[in-house]
């Protein structure tokens, strides 16, 4: 039985409005040419810079087929299984969640079909947390802060769900006047490669308001990257431009010292 | 439904284009089905039957990447110099002189080293492949067998073998050739052109050797190719009107080889026949996709050219290379191999390049295939510019030889 986003005790990040538009859009997830084609053509970017962070961190062999067996990893807002697919082809243990039901049934639909092992389940972070989950080696928040009521909230909880020694990887959109121009006007009106309304802008996070609930949680910071577009070469690229879509790696501190 | 047999990737045809795929995608890590009509003795039973290939350097690199170079080599013939003639056959000049104008590409010239190309027997590239494929644990060869059925899910394609067995596999390459029934049933369309000309090849053994230069007329009737091969032998490919072709094809040996002889000079001695002869209607096939769900085309099934450049084959192993890369890439970030937009990449490497060299290659046939004067005025002007300049003689020895735009890893120069 997924968990309703309504039958979710007590406190909810989640703004139901946003839920409702994603719920819209998951049956076209997977497909490469469909709706989502800005998402598939930006995911590789993504994955690479998550592959080589753990890689980095547990000391793998980033050329290894499963490079990330037997890291335990949660993706909150895993949407329609864009990254949990490749993390567990990567060779991690998979738990995804996401508090729009309609993204989960896609989600393990398409997983069987695949034929990959991923723990999907309709929830959210608190009540993840509230469920007593053990915590993980890898947590990925991957532009799901940006739709969050409560983005400082969001963040402590999802370093509650990090291992001491863990990974937490959050992306997001920066608030400032180019990242509206290009993420807002840009990807929703002009190049209509998100529908209109998928982004409030005044939601954007500044890098410092991603940064500043993490080191509260105990977390150290360990790196800060740009993604942008190239809009010539019509490809992604890892800069050190964070005035739209940045990453932001950090570390759980371990508690005894 | 039996328990299918689950690999990477299922190649189907095992020809030149399929078993280079099913090698160099098991080097690469991939488990793989191959799956060829063929049975694999009787093919390595079969003598040589006259058809060769012109390996372009940047090519023979991905058989050397793969450690099959030395199977091969003893029995490649390299071209180390390539001479254009704008010449009409001497049995039409009272002189017999061709004319003026020629062009002349020296490998030497090139940086990467290399000859310019190698002139290899199908057969020696078929025992090479065929040896490397059964020594390679990571393929599961099925031979002779044929696919009764294959679908193409949202997860995974199926194929089923006629003998009932069943294989699954996040991506089929069809390798099935000019005909492809993979393409067929994915309902891929194909342009076609075809030419009103014949392309006749056959073997000659010579009297003195040809030192490696492959010689290429342009002749009213359609370009004559001489390239060197092993044993003091040449391969030709004699392009011939559509209309005049079958009559030299009837030809007896004498006859036939005086007609060669006519248009070949005696530069290299007095000739002999050393293989059948071979035709080909000279036609050019494109498919307007190189990929369908779970789907990719290489080689002859993706397109075949007209054979004026030599590229046929070469265009085949520069699938595999793309695909190869196309696939690790993916792997690498955990991607779905099969998926639209891991497949996207792969045809945007190649199907623009096929349509580059089809088109250039048709609009030089259409522009040498001819004896109008002010072709030949034109053609006289363009060959003395490319001899001139030496920067264009080597765009042209490295488009020829297949060493140029973005080349995969496995046709990089270096070890």
């Amino acid at each position: 039985m997924p968990a309703d986003a309504e039958t979710t005790p007590q406190r909810s990040s989640v703004d139901p409005a946003e839920i409702e538009k994603f719920s819209k859009m998951a049956a076209e997830w997977w497909d490469p040419f469909g709706k989502f084609r800005p998402l598939h053509k930006f995911n590789p970017i993504r994955l690479g810079y998550i592959r080589d962070a753990a890689c980095a961190h547990f000391r793998r062999d980033r050329r290894a087929r499963r490079p990330l067996e037997g890291l335990r990893l949660l993706d909150v807002g895993c949407g329609g299984g864009l990254v949990c697919e490749p993390m567990s082809r990567l060779g991690a243990t998979v738990v995804g969640i996401d508090a729009a039901p309609a993204n989960i049934e896609v989600a393990k639909l398409h997983a069987a079909e695949a034929g990959l092992d991923i723990d999907y389940r309709a929830a959210t972070l608190e009540a993840l947390l509230e469920a007593g989950e053990p915590p993980f080696d890898i947590v990925l928040n991957l532009e799901v802060v940006e739709h969050v009521a409560d983005p400082a909230a969001f963040l402590k909880d999802s370093a509650a769900l990090v291992k001491p020694g863990g990974l937490m990887i959050v992306a997001t959109i920066n608030r400032t006047l180019k990242a509206f121009a290009l993420a807002k006007i840009g990807a929703e009106y002009i190049l209509r490669w998100l529908p209109r309304g998928t982004h409030d802008p005044r939601k954007f996070l500044k890098p410092e308001e991603v940064k500043a609930p993490l080191a509260e949680a105990g977390m150290t910071v360990t790196a800060t990257a740009g993604v942008s577009y190239q809009p010539l070469l019509d490809l992604w690229r890892v800069t050190e431009d964070t005035d739209v879509n940045y990453m932001v790696t950090a570390v759980k501190r371990s508690e005894r010292i | 439904m039996n328990e299918a047999q689950t690999t990477d990737v299922i190649v189907i045809g095992g020809g030149l284009a399929g078993g280079l795929a099913a090698l160099a995608l098991a080097r690469a890590g991939f488990s793989v089905a191959l799956v060829d009509a063929q049975d694999p003795a009787a093919m390595r039973a079969a003598a040589f039957d006259g058809r060769t290939t012109a390996l372009a350097y940047g090519c023979a690199r991905v058989f050397r990447r793969l450690g099959l170079w030395p199977a091969i080599a003893p029995e490649a013939e390299p071209i180390l110099d390539i001479l254009v003639t704008d010449g009409r056959a001497r049995s039409r000049l009272s002189d017999g002189s061709s004319s003026p104008f020629h062009l002349h590409f020296d490998s030497r010239e090139l940086e990467a080293g290399e000859p310019l190309g190698w002139i290899v027997e199908n057969r020696v590239l078929r025992d090479a492949l065929y040896d490397a494929v059964a020594a390679e644990p990571a393929v599961a060869l099925f031979a002779p067998a044929a696919v009764a059925s294959a679908e193409f899910g949202p997860g995974a394609a199926r194929a089923t073998l006629e003998d009932g067995r069943a294989l699954a596999a996040p991506l089929v390459v069809a390798a099935d050739g000019k005909n492809s029934a993979l393409r067929r049933q994915a309902g891929l369309r194909v342009n076609r052109w075809s030419y009103p000309q014949t392309g006749i090849v056959v073997t000659v053994a010579h009297e003195r050797p040809h030192k490696g230069v492959a010689q290429e007329f342009f002749l009213p009737s359609g370009p004559f190719a001489i390239l060197p091969m092993t044993q003091n032998r040449s391969s030709l490919v004699w392009t011939e009107r559509g209309d005049a072709a079958p009559a030299y094809l009837v030809l007896d040996d004498a006859a036939f080889l005086k007609e060669i002889e006519n248009r070949f000079g005696d530069y290299l001695g007095r000739l002999r026949l050393a293989g059948p002869r071979w035709s080909y209607p000279l036609s050019f096939h494109l498919s307007q996709r190189f990929i369908a769900p779970r789907l990719a085309l290489i080689g002859d099934a993706a397109r075949a050219i007209h054979p004026i450049a030599g590229q046929g084959y070469n265009l085949g192993v520069k699938d595999v290379a793309a695909l190869v890369e196309t696939l690790c890439d993916a792997a690498s970030l955990g991607l779905d191999i099969g998926h639209g937009a891991t497949l996207a990449r792969y045809e945007r490497w190649r199907r623009f390049d096929s349509t580059m060299l089809a088109l250039g290659t048709d609009v030089l046939n259409r522009l040498f295939s001819n004896d109008l004067a002010p072709l030949r005025l034109a053609r006289a002007a363009g060959m003395s510019a490319v001899g001139r300049v030496g920067a264009l003689r080597r765009f042209f020895m490295r488009q020829a030889g297949a060493d140029l735009g973005e080349l995969p890893a496995l046709m990089q120069p270096g070890p």
